[in-house]
């Protein structure tokens, strides 16, 4: 098992980086820059599994907000509205 | 397996789904009993057990709290069996309103709701619900006002989501019964609100 | 071009939701229960199911419905663990055409 990094309100940037592969964290929060709402648990790597390895030793897993106005240029909607993504420890970077 | 009679020609996948679970019956891997049995267990999971956890929170301060904590247990404790399931329950409130959204797939709370709604699985959903959720909200016929602060939940990775919704007005008194059937399917995954009735 | 996978869509432009559902029939559920046996038996995962129906051509991808995903993904699946062979696919999907059972 990997040791958890972040700290829930930690500041965490997604790596923007675009591999093939199986991914879980989705295109439109690449290289972004979000909050961490909660440590979800530990579990094993989906883009191994994916690949039929074990995805071992289970990875961190968080729930990241990001503000709906930093994801989209042309957001209209309540500069409140956040949007929340379930991101492995190894796609995120300290702010 | 049903035979629904009138003879028509197996589609390409049809035909596939024949011959993986002849095949796989044949290795020993499956029988026609077990995936009789599954699909018969996957039949009886519908959105009335989500609407029950709804009823009982409703009801309840401290399992709401509990449920809000950690979803699985919380089920666990009503003796809903759900093998696997991660669930996150998030709540509505006056200043926050819930939607649930897979934007890579479908993932869903399945051992709990049953299958999901083809909408849920579809492109159009799964674009622009992250992206414009007033829209597709009003879509649905739910007007969520500006003030209030709308959190999408992109079911990324292995959490599975549902709202707790609101409690209408006017519902003091009723039994967990009467409550859970305000709550359909479309209040758990936050595109419907509970109508209660006031409304 | 291929940056954005064609499955990871947030965000992207697109139309009117259709609020369509249809009851299951017999042939996807069992589709459906076959994943999720073999999951549980721990032959597949669902990791893999996903991978290979993102491995679609774009096109495929949009005109498949649901199930019909599923099951193709399903049979490359076990394609590539080695439980079933290309020539015992080809095989049985001849003897049962030949059956013309439902």
């Amino acid at each position: 098992m990997v040791d958890a990094r972040f700290k829930p309100g930690a500041k965490v940037k997604v790596r923007k980086a675009f591999p093939l592969g199986h991914v879980r964290t989705p295109f439109y929060v690449r290289g972004l820059t979000g909050t961490i709402e909660r440590l979800c648990g530990t579990f094993p790597n989906p883009e191994e599994l994916a690949q039929m390895r074990d995805g071992l030793p289970e990875q961190p897993l968080y729930r990241v907000r990001f503000r709906q106005k930093d994801v989209w240029p042309d957001y209209r909607g309540s500069a409140k509205d956040v949007v929340e993504v379930e991101i492995f420890q190894h796609w995120l970077e300290p702010a | 397996m049903k035979d629904k009679g009138k003879y028509q020609p197996l589609s390409y996948f049809q035909l596939m789904e024949v011959t993986l679970r002849e095949l796989l019956t044949e290795k020993g891997l499956l029988s026609e009993e077990r995936i009789t049995q599954e699909v018969e267990t996957m039949r009886n999971r519908g959105y009335e057990r989500g609407a029950r956890v709804v009823a009982r929170a409703w009801l309840d301060p401290a399992f709401k709290t509990r449920l809000l904590q950690n979803g699985t247990q919380a089920c666990e404790e009503l003796g809903l069996e759900i093998p696997g399931l991660k669930l996150l329950v998030v709540e509505n409130t006056r200043e926050v309103h819930n939607t649930i959204v897979c934007t890579l797939c479908s993932c869903y709370p399945r051992v709990l709701l049953g299958l999901p709604p083809d909408w849920y699985k579809s492109r159009n959903y799964r674009s622009r619900m992250v992206r414009e959720p007033r829209a597709v909200l009003k879509e649905f016929g739910l007007r969520v006002p500006e003030k209030v602060q709308i959190r999408i939940h992109d079911s990324s990775a292995d959490m599975r989501y549902m709202v707790l919704p609101m409690r209408p007005a006017g519902t003091a008194a009723w039994s967990e019964e009467r409550l859970a059937g305000l709550v359909n399917r479309d209040c758990l995954l936050g595109v419907a609100v509970p109508k209660g009735p006031n409304d | 071009m291929i940056e954005r996978s064609h499955h990871d869509m947030g965000g992207l432009r697109a139309g009117k939701v259709k609020r369509t559902e249809h009851d299951y029939a017999d042939w996807e559920r069992r589709v459906d229960a076959m994943v999720q046996l073999l999951r549980f038996d721990g032959k597949m995962t669902v990791d893999e199911l996903r991978k290979n129906i993102e491995a679609l051509p774009p096109h495929a991808y949009d005109a498949m419905s649901y199930y019909e995903k599923w099951v193709t993904s399903l049979a490359q699946t076990l394609l590539q663990r080695g439980v079933v062979t290309t020539d015992e696919l080809a095989k049985k999907m001849v003897e049962v055409e030949k059956r013309g059972r439902r």
